[in-house]
């Protein structure tokens, strides 16, 4: 047998086996006595036995058919117990509780402390679990990196958990077995391995941060001392530590604080959207960026970078460079702050730079600068060394050990398993999670090399392109199915519990280990807990255990500062990246000199702000979720400047069906770089630094599931190990042919229309008042006495200046409201379902224009244009100020979406909810209705969330207390820009924030009384920097 | 009165007649009811009639599909909730004007010239207002619960919401349907009298007898039976101008910009009349022509057809000077934009096909020789029923296209299926037009016998 499985095409009467351990495995009920009766007998069935029950087969030979049948029986019956705890339908009666569990009240939910990992860092959250079955994520209020806030990540692995696509059985070479299977399968090969010290035995995992994985990983090297760990992931902070070693000389995490920063320069970094803390450092930016009465004071950001992000967006001043600059750029600002550096070449912008180092040198102790990961170690290190200069170590910016359990060189890593399957080392390769055959560079030729090993087992939630090319492919479990440990940005460790059992066959990666390890059997739970056991924590461990497990964090686990000492700046730290992409722009030049038209354009690679490196692919909530700043959904693109795009001839076309909301036409090009081609639409993007195109990995799948497969193009088949991040040398041809691409929001500009109200610091000293213009209605006569609203008035005030567009709101409406994924066609006829939306507008030139983002919910307008129009009253005012929705009454003839000026009405043009799959069923919140066709729906402010706070309160004989409800946009806002209450509560935070004199509401002109406002964005430009060019803005001077 | 004085001297004046001079009343009744009895079917009629019929199955098809899958097969979305089926709706209500118009306003003002279009007309709006009545019941997201816009005594005890427009329309279209049907029955109990009298087949007299509900002629009858019309003619009257009100209060009462206008009522029924009375002639010229009728339908109701079509076509023009005006006047960046997005944005074709069609076009109707030019006459028709489409189109399409939130903003194009409902409608109406003509006399013999009795007694 183990033979057996390494051959792809196995013979013909293995097939014969094959087949009926297929039907062992499928066949349910009744089916199974016929099958035994049948197979008893036959000499197949007695190999099969022996594989599957080896410590039966002894006394087999001289069992009769009868006892044969008693014993299948009861382990038949058994299997069929087994089947209760899953989603699968249950053909048996089943029994209500006969003693009702603790803590388990039907209809009131349970919240359960984990952690969301990402990377192999974790965010801690709080799992809503209805009746055992989690539904819904929050953030945890007590974990750093979360402080109460989630990510859109984390918003949409619920829907990952039931994933009718996630992968469900074992398989061997394709075909359907058993966890015990495989382990008699591998268990000869290990046992040689074991022999030579385990030599041929690899085991390549994503990042460990998880110190009881690492453990085990630490006791099977220990147990194989010559087998190897490697880690890959696509995106990975190979940069950050390579460039940490450049200046300490030493492995360091850095933690910047932001509450404590009044000058930032970002230097390509999106530190409010990505990487493990972006969550706490929105949180602390946009702290210090909130301007009320009485604190009239902001910080200023600085960014450069290539392609226009989130934390781009919120900069007050930016500048966008091509890759290969940026390193020339940051020696430039390096060396006026004073760090002996000769910069190579003159970057330009030198008053910009001037004034900006002007700036952080007025804010010593209090700036920070910060470095993106697609960096070169050398920004980092120069990074590090102008944190010093600036007195901000310690202060903004504090150093750690690293939170990875081994930061190795991730590429490299990769690289050396390579190299070493191609001579022929490795025997056994063991994947634990990540999908190599696609995330790895294209010249690595992984697939090519994998297909060597003679073992290759592969752990996953999803059969993908890397299962494909294994003999063993092991479900994995999802983070809320199993019990695993993960340190979050600063060190602190979260245990994670899981919420449900595993709704699969699924394996987690501590079992596998174990398995591997001989412990075979070792559950997780007990992996976890025996090596916390292990640790010196202070006092009675299950009182510290349950304390962890009820907090999500493990109290005392985030790292000290280190001291670390930096080395004398060094031109040479810049040397390598700068002459790296010198020596290939030039090798490009000469190449297109001889063969292509000189239009050689720099290239870079991003993770994409809704599917990261491609694991999210096969989720329709990020699929359709529109990206912050081009607004597509199920696609990615090839991100190139207005200016550019005019050079190449790249235009684009509104679809006349869904327009501006749905359909966008545009040029599908050809991108050559170093030596592969890749076509892709060609997206123009406000804001782009010219000549360079940036590509968002993660899309092209091909194996990742219904949803995921077949959208986009796959950037990682151009993605060389050379230049992972970025390049020069690219070629860009337009190959005539068009694509259609759906985007949610094309139109860029607000027509003059006063939406987005905006000003900058300086204008609000002198005009603290600006958003309030002339025409309000308050002084409007009508003939109907207008409404008392004695009670709750529910009312809710979005941020403007502090929203970054990041939409966690929007997935978290969605995983809320069971909301309805449509697909691209649809949204491509302008039918997309998000309650909540937001939207993008840009202000100046589309070099560098400024750009807004505004949340837009329903509006709860007192004055409601749609219930005025609906015909059989299916939209009605409550006495709270909710503009509700009787999804039942509504017969659909979407009057109300005509009739409502901020168009946030949704309307089911068929039936889009799915009520069909099972294993989606679960997801839902029992709270809110499923929407069948023909139904109009809208933002409700989550009313069955206000219900709830109400009936506790009223329970408690007391008036609902402010921030008791929250709204699920508001729970899962990193900035806190979505604030929700009762506005009658004059102690209310909302009732104070519209108050406020930045307060304004959307189009109150038309006489709505929207219960949605907004507070006016701020900007604070530097007064020294007055060129337009390069900030886009006006200034006061 | 004029009209008499012009049929005094119909050469003098060079005016032709209401009725062609030479007939009597045998050969009236003959000429109209031999049409249904005594003559041949035409092959044209299977012909039209197959056609229609296949338009009829198309209607039909789209619709199963339509209540299959949702009106997602349609090329609405959000912003843009309403098409084709608005559209249409509209456009067949306007159609429906020029009946009730022709038999009750023109009765009550002693228009003569009305007769012999009356009951064509009549039947023209009966079914064109049942085509329109498809539309608003189609385009429901759950059309199964359209009852609910009924004030029906509910369980639940719920009624309407009596501030929504579309209760109104309710009212309205569901009134104006019944008085029209009732109307048009009326006037057609003497012709199926004779039709009765005059048939061979016994199913024929038994099935005309069924419906002409015991006519015998009477003194008593005829005194009763013109009381009747006449009070009916009153009782419509008002719903000429009231149907298409309501119907420009769905646009009105909204704030949309491009909706929110107090110029509707007038605008809106003005451009039915002219849309309605362009439908007339779109039908009467083939029909006179095909049936040998230009004695009944002469020259002088085209004429004055035509002259109906430039004072109305008229009104409409001043209707979107109007707009324009007052976009611009009110100093509204909405409602300026929304002109100016209807003029160049990206439907700025829709915009002036309109202007061409329905303004420019009926423009020619000054000149004496186009009113009494046949060809022309009917292409203009055809013109103005193209321009009030695109009208409606503009009205709710390109404003909801482009509202007040430029994030929001979206485009409408329509799919197979929204064409294949509307050209289906315009099957239905055809077909029932075609089986009008084959069973029931298109033109009202009774009146016409009246007028003969006039002229010879005028000369």
């Amino acid at each position: 047998m183990t033979t057996d499985t390494r051959n792809p095409k196995p013979s013909a009467s293995r097939l014969d086996l094959g087949s009926i351990r297929e039907r062992l495995a499928c066949s349910r009920g009744q089916d199974y006595w016929r099958c035994l009766d049948e197979l008893a007998d036959s000499e197949e069935f007695h190999k099969l036995l022996k594989q599957e029950f080896p410590q039966q087969t002894a006394g087999w030979n001289g069992v009769s058919r009868r006892d044969f049948l008693r014993l299948m029986g009861a382990s038949l019956a058994l299997a069929g117990l087994n089947a209760c705890g899953k989603a699968a339908p249950v053909d048996k009666k089943i029994v209500p509780y006969v003693n009702q569990p603790e803590e388990i009240v039907p209809g009131k939910p349970l919240f359960f402390a984990t952690a969301f990992p990402m990377s192999g860092a974790g965010t801690g959250v709080l799992v809503e679990s209805h009746e055992g079955r989690p539904t819904k994520i929050e953030g945890n209020p007590n974990h750093p990196a979360s402080l109460g806030a989630t990510d859109a990540f984390a918003q949409a692995s619920i829907l990952t958990l039931y994933d009718p696509d996630r992968s469900q059985v074992l398989r061997n070479a394709g075909r359907i077995s058993t966890w015990n299977a495989f382990l008699t399968a591998i268990n000869d090969d290990l046992e040689a391995e074991r022999v030579i010290g385990g030599g041929g035995l690899r085991i390549l995992t994503e990042t460990v941060t998880s110190p009881t994985l690492a453990n085990q990983l630490r006791q099977l090297l220990a147990r194989f001392p010559n087998a190897k760990w490697h880690q890959y992931e696509p995106v990975n902070s190979d940069n950050v530590y390579a460039g940490a070693r450049l200046a300490f000389a030493a492995d360091v995490n850095t933690i910047y604080r932001f509450d404590n920063a009044e000058a930032i320069l970002s230097l390509d970094a999106d530190f409010l959207f990505s990487g493990p803390a972006n969550l706490r450092y929105a949180r602390d930016f946009a702290d210090k960026r909130r301007v009320r009465q009485g604190k009239i004071g902001m910080n200023r950001l600085y960014a450069i970078e290539t392609m226009p992000s989130v934390t781009g967006s919120m900069a007050d001043h930016r500048v966008a460079l091509r890759p290969t600059e940026i390193p020339n750029f940051a020696a430039a600002i390096a060396s006026k702050l004073g760090l002996s550096l000769q910069s190579t070449a003159d970057p330009g912008h030198a008053q910009w730079i001037d004034a900006l180092v002007s700036d952080l040198q007025k804010h010593r102790g209090a700036s920070v600068v910060v470095a993106g990961e697609q960096q070169p170690p050398g920004v980092h290190a120069l990074a590090h060394a102008m944190n010093q200069a600036l007195d901000n170590v310690g202060k903004t910016v504090i150093y750690t050990d690293p939170i990875q359990a081994s930061p190795v060189a991730q590429l490299a890593s990769l690289r050396e398993l390579v190299n070493d399957i191609e001579n022929g080392l490795v025997r056994i390769l063991l994947m634990l999670g990540g999908n190599p055959v696609y995330t790895a560079p294209v010249d690595l030729g992984f697939a090519e090399r994998l297909a060597r090993v003679p073992l290759r087992i592969h752990s996953g939630l999803y059969e993908d392109e890397t299962s494909a090319y294994c003999h063993w492919h092991i479900p994995a479990t999802h983070y809320l199915e199993s019990w695993s440990d993960i340190r979050a940005y600063d060190g602190t460790v979260t245990i994670q519990q899981p919420l449900i059992a595993p709704l699969y066959s699924g394996k987690s990666a501590h079992e596998v280990l174990a398995a591997v390890a001989g412990k075979a059997g070792e559950a997780s739970y007990d992996t976890v807990r025996n090596y916390w056991r292990g640790q010196k924590i202070a006092g009675d461990f299950e009182i510290a255990w349950r304390r962890a497990l009820h907090d999500g964090v493990v109290a005392g686990t985030a790292f000290q500062p280190k001291l670390v000492k930096l080395k004398a700046p060094s031109s040479d730290w810049l040397a390598a990246s700068i002459s790296a992409s010198e020596t290939q722009k030039q090798k490009a030049e000469t190449r297109n000199a001889k063969s292509e038209p000189p239009n050689s354009l720099e290239i870079s690679f991003r993770p994409d702000p809704t599917l990261f490196d491609g694991r999210f692919a096969n989720n329709g909530w990020l699929q359709e979720l529109p990206k912050p700043l081009t607004k597509l959904t199920w696609d990615n693109a090839a991100l190139i400047s207005p200016k550019t795009a005019e050079r190449l001839g790249l235009s684009y076309q509104i679809g006349a069906r869904g327009g501006e909301h749905g359909r966008i036409f545009v040029d599908v090009v050809e991108i050559r770089y170093e030596g592969r081609s890749l076509r892709a639409p060609a997206w123009i993007l406000p804001g782009h630094a010219d000549d360079c195109v940036t590509l968002h990995l993660g899309y092209g799948r091909t194996r990742a599931g219904k949803v995921g497969n077949g959208s986009g193009f796959n950037a990682y088949a151009i993605r060389t190990a050379s230049a992972p991040n970025n390049g020069a040398g690219a070629a860009i041809r337009k190959i005539g042919a068009q694509y259609t691409l759906a985007c949610t929001q094309f139109h860029h500009s607000m027509e003059g229309r006063d939406l987005v109200r905006a000003a900058t610091l300086e204008d609000y000293r002198k005009n603290p008042g600006f958003a309030q213009h002339e025409h309000t209605h308050e002084s409007e006569r009508s003939l109907y006495p207008g409404f008392k609203y004695e009670g709750y008035a529910w009312g809710m005030a979005i941020d403007v200046n502090a929203c970054t567009g990041c939409n966690a709101c929007v997935v978290a409406c969605q995983a809320e409201n069971n909301i309805a994924v449509v697909g691209k066609t649809e949204v491509t006829r302008g039918r997309e379902m998000h309650w909540l939306r937001i939207d993008r507008y840009y202000k100046g030139s589309p070099e560098n224009p400024q750009t807004y983002h505004q949340p837009v919910p329903c509006m709860h307008c007192e004055n409601a244009p749609c219930e005025l129009v609906c015909p059989v009253g299916a939209t009605n005012h409550s006495a709270e100020g909710l503009n509700d929705m009787v999804y039942n009454r509504c017969v659909g003839t979407r009057y109300c979406s005509n009739n409502c000026p901020y168009k946030v009405r949704r309307f089911n043009f068929f039936d889009y909810s799915d009520f069909e799959t099972p294993s989606l069923k679960p997801l839902r919140n029992p709270d809110v209705t499923v929407r069948s066709r023909g139904v109009m729906e809208k933002c409700t402010y989550c009313v069955q969330r206000i219900n709830v706070g109400k009936i506790e309160a009223e329970k408690e004989n007391r008036q609902v207390r402010d921030g008791e409800i929250q709204t699920a946009c508001q729970a899962a806002c990193p900035t806190q820009a979505i604030v929700f209450g009762d506005i009658n509560n004059r102690e209310a935070a909302v009732a104070k924030l519209k108050a406020d004199s930045l307060n304004y509401g959307l189009l109150t002109e038309l006489n709505t009384k929207p219960r949605t406002t907004y507070l006016a964005k701020l900007k604070n430009p530097n007064p020294e920097i007055t060129t337009a060019a390069t900030n886009g803005i006006r200034t006061t001077k | 009165m004029e009209s008499e004085q012009l049929n005094k001297s119909p050469e003098i004046e060079g005016v032709p007649p209401v009725i062609e001079p030479g007939h009597t009343f045998a050969s009236v009744t003959d000429k109209i009811s031999a049409i249904v009895l005594a003559q041949r079917t035409p092959r044209f009629w299977y012909i039209g009639f197959g056609l229609s019929f296949i338009l009829v199955l198309v209607l039909l098809f789209g619709i199963a599909y339509l209540l299959t899958l949702g009106v997602g097969v349609w090329g609405i979305n959000v912003p843009v909730a309403w098409g084709f089926a608005i559209v249409n709706f509209v456009w067949w209500i306007g159609i429906g004007h020029a009946g009730t118009l022709i038999s009750a306003i023109l009765l009550l003002l002693r228009q003569k010239w009305r007769q012999s279009i009356n009951r064509f007309a009549e039947a023209m709006t009966l079914f064109a207002v049942a085509c329109a009545g498809l539309f608003p019941l189609l385009h429901l997201g759950r059309p199964w619960y359209a009852y609910w816009l009924f004030p029906y005594p509910s369980t639940m005890g719920i009624q309407p919401q009596f501030r929504s427009p579309l209760v109104w329309d309710v009212f309205a279209v569901s009134t104006y349907f019944t008085i029209s049907f009732l109307f048009w029955y009326m006037g057609l109990i003497p012709d199926l009298a004779t039709m009765r009298d005059q048939a061979r087949r016994r199913f024929a007299r038994f099935a005309y007898g069924i419906l002409a509900m015991g006519w015998r002629g009477s003194a008593i009858h005829w005194h009763r039976y013109e009381m009747a019309y006449l009070l009916m003619a009153g009782l419509a009257t008002p719903l000429v101008v009231s149907v298409h009100t309501v119907v420009s209060f769905d646009f009105a009462v909204g704030l949309l910009p491009g909706w929110h206008s107090t110029i509707f009522p007038p605008y809106f029924v003005a451009g039915a009349i002219y849309s309605g009375f362009a439908m007339v002639l779109t039908l009467a010229i083939p029909l006179r022509k095909l049936y040998g009728l230009e004695d009944f339908i002469t020259l002088r109701h085209l004429k004055n057809m035509g002259e109906v079509m430039l004072a109305t076509g008229l009104i409409v023009a001043y209707g979107y000077l109007m707009e324009t005006f007052m976009a611009w006047y009110s100093g509204n960046i909405y409602e300026q934009y929304m002109l100016w997005n209807r003029m160049f944005g990206p439907y700025w074709y829709m915009y002036w096909a309109l202007i061409l069609f329905n303004i420019l076009v009926s423009q020619v109707l000054w000149f004496r020789a186009v009113r009494t030019n046949v060809v022309a006459l009917f292409v203009i028709a055809i013109c103005v029923n193209i321009g009030m489409w695109l009208e409606r189109y503009v009205i709710v399409v390109v404003s909801l296209s482009r509202d007040f939130l430029p994030s929001s903003w979206g485009m409408y194009s329509a799919t197979v299926w929204d064409y294949a409902i509307f050209t289906g409608s315009i099957g239905l109406f055809v077909c029932l037009l075609f089986l009008f003509i084959r069973v029931l006399p298109m033109i009202s013999i009774f009146e016409m016998r009246e007028l003969v009795h006039e002229e010879a007694e005028e000369t």
